[in-house]
């Protein structure tokens, strides 16, 4: 029984359905990325999870308990963390700012958290009056998964948090994620860059037009052949 | 000396005092249409008449003291009233929200069905407050006239020109300064205030944070309520309250939010000062003031008149135009849509 599971997950947007009978799962302590081909369903089957999305079959499951039904709201009172893809950071607001609007639903003290993530993300703390739009990509994307992290989420999601950064940043970026996935959070990612993130990946699964295809440990679906041919270019 | 002097006061006096209090009372009403816009995410063409409305109960609720025998000489009883009109403005705004907005809200629409709303409210409430009130002007002031009178200033300082500060304008000032500074400590520093901008600033993301739509929409009212009712009774103190009037405080009121920057509370104090001051400087006649300073053959016969005051609300009118042509998200940086 996985932490998290989106089991035989079917649905979409409209009439026509994206995802099929795909599943994910994700456990404590466990990176799992999500590859793919564009229009596999990548981003569709974690908004799926996340609520963001009607499901038409299927079902999500959190620590046991089905959450198919609540909102994304509630799934963030109950543990799960957000980063969106593109507008993840207020950008009218200071760094210490957006992260504070991170902890907004939390009512005790959450000053020990917020030294945790400066302690993750040192940056931060050195920018912490600067307004978030005046940092640059990487930074903000520091910011974004720190504003996640303000919950202390059991489970971070990230839609592809390396989109649009140079590789150095985002060999950083998957440092802090990992360190994150050491404090025993359950990480899931969508990723576009394929090779880099199913390197530091515990698993991956590969979607194609909203199906599983292959769903292995990570380094497995980087030396299994087909998948190197089909979708990592080699 | 005292030619320049004199100049000096006659320019304090016809265009600094005025400019001063009208640009306070239009970053009132600015604000109050910058907040709807940055939170509802619509331009409320119902503002103006909301004023009229905020303003309304506050003199109905000024007369009735006032034939009790209410006094609080030097100031207008008016202040007491205030609150009762606040109250009741966002009784108004809540209801209106409950009858008509939260209906649009549910259904997504667009924001030029919630703007064509806006004209629609704005009929009914200028209707409500015409058939309540009448259409005429009414005077509600009391108190003391004058803190600086002209003679006394002339006689003060032996100057030829006179300076007069009306203490509804200086009151204008002084409660602008203390409800601007309240709104911005409330919108940086508390938690509500938090939420508000962040909703602003990327509803998504704050709705995913937990920020609940309601609660912001609600405050946003609250606020912009309370803001039209000060700035209506402002107004009406220092000039006279015309429900029409209002009517027509709508386009530079609009002209202060989009030249500072819509959905920018900081822009829209800036631009009610730069439209205000635009208006006075553009219709003031220099021809006395050049007289004190230019030498006597250079004196001008005419009145040095850029534009008549009839026309002032070209100038709000022109100003937004080109705004909206080379800026188009104004000093401040707002949206653009």
């Amino acid at each position: 029984m996985s932490f998290l599971i989106g089991d035989n997950m079917t649905g979409g947007y409209g009439a026509a359905d994206i995802l099929h009978d795909c599943t994910i799962a994700v456990e404590l302590g466990e990176v799992v990325v999500i590859v793919g081909p564009n229009g596999a369903g990548k981003s569709t089957a974690m908004k799926a999870i996340f609520g963001m999305l009607d499901l038409r079959g299927g079902a999500v499951r959190l620590d046991g308990d089905d959450i198919t039904k609540l909102s994304p709201q509630e799934r963030v009172r109950r543990g799960m963390g957000f980063v969106p893809q593109t507008q993840n950071i207020f950008t009218s607001m200071t760094v210490r700012e957006n992260l504070e609007m991170g902890a907004y639903l939390r009512t005790d003290d959450y000053s020990d958290t917020m030294a945790q993530v400066f302690e993750l993300f040192p940056i931060l703390k050195e920018k912490s009056r600067q307004i978030a739009g005046e940092l640059s990509g990487g930074q903000r994307q520091q910011v974004a998964v720190a504003r996640a992290l303000m919950m202390e989420p059991r489970v971070l999601m990230l839609d592809e948090p390396t989109a649009g950064v140079s590789p150095i940043v985002m060999d950083e970026l998957f440092d802090r994620i990992l360190e994150v996935r050491d404090s025993g959070v359950a990480v899931l990612m969508v990723e576009q860059n394929a090779s880099q993130a199913l390197a530091i990946a515990d698993r991956g699964y590969v979607l194609v037009t909203g199906e599983n295809r292959f769903s292995d440990s990570g380094q497995a679906l980087l030396d299994d052949a087909e998948v190197r041919r089909s979708f990592l270019g080699g | 000396m005292t030619d320049f002097l004199d100049a000096v006061v006659l320019l304090t006096n016809f265009v600094l005092v005025p400019g001063v209090t009208y640009g306070s009372q239009l970053a009132l009403g600015a604000l109050g249409v910058t907040l709807i816009y940055g939170i509802l995410r619509f331009a409320n063409f119902a503002h103006g008449d909301m004023m009229a409305f905020g303003a309304m109960v506050v003199i109905f609720m000024t007369w009735w003291l006032q034939s009790l025998g209410v006094s609080i000489a030097p100031l207008p009883v008016a202040l007491v009233a205030l609150p009762v009109g606040i109250v009741a403005a966002i009784a108004m705004s809540l209801a209106t929200d409950r009858l008509v907005y939260r209906f649009y809200r549910r259904s997504k629409a667009p924001s030029v069905i919630y703007i064509l709303t806006s004209i629609g409210v704005m009929f009914v409430m200028n209707g409500i407050v015409r058939f309540i009130i009448g259409p005429d002007d009414q005077r509600f002031t009391d108190g003391a006239r004058f803190i600086i009178t002209a003679r006394g200033f002339k006689e003060a300082t032996g100057l030829h020109e006179g300076l007069a500060i009306k203490l509804t304008q200086a009151l204008t000032v002084l409660i602008t300064l203390i409800v601007v500074v309240a709104l911005f400590r409330f919108l940086q520093k508390s938690r509500t205030g938090k939420a508000m901008r962040a909703y602003s600033d990327n509803e998504d993301l704050a709705l995913l944070s937990g920020v609940s739509p309601e609660r912001v929409v609600f405050f946003a009212w609250l606020i912009a309520a309370a803001l039209a009712t000060i700035a209506g009774s402002l107004y009406g103190l220092d000039k006279s309250f015309k429900p029409f009037t209002y009517f027509q405080l709508l386009l530079p009121i609009f002209a202060s939010a989009i030249v500072g920057g819509i959905g920018q509370p900081l822009g829209a104090v800036v631009g009610g000062f730069i439209i205000a001051f635009s208006e006075v400087t553009i219709t003031y006649a220099y021809k006395k003031f050049l007289r004190y300073l230019l030498p006597d053959s250079w004196a001008p016969e005419s009145l040095v008149q850029f534009l008549s005051t009839d026309y002032k609300f070209a100038i709000s009118f022109v100003i937004l135009v080109v705004v909206l042509l080379v800026r188009p998200t104004g000093i401040y940086g707002g949206r653009s849509s």
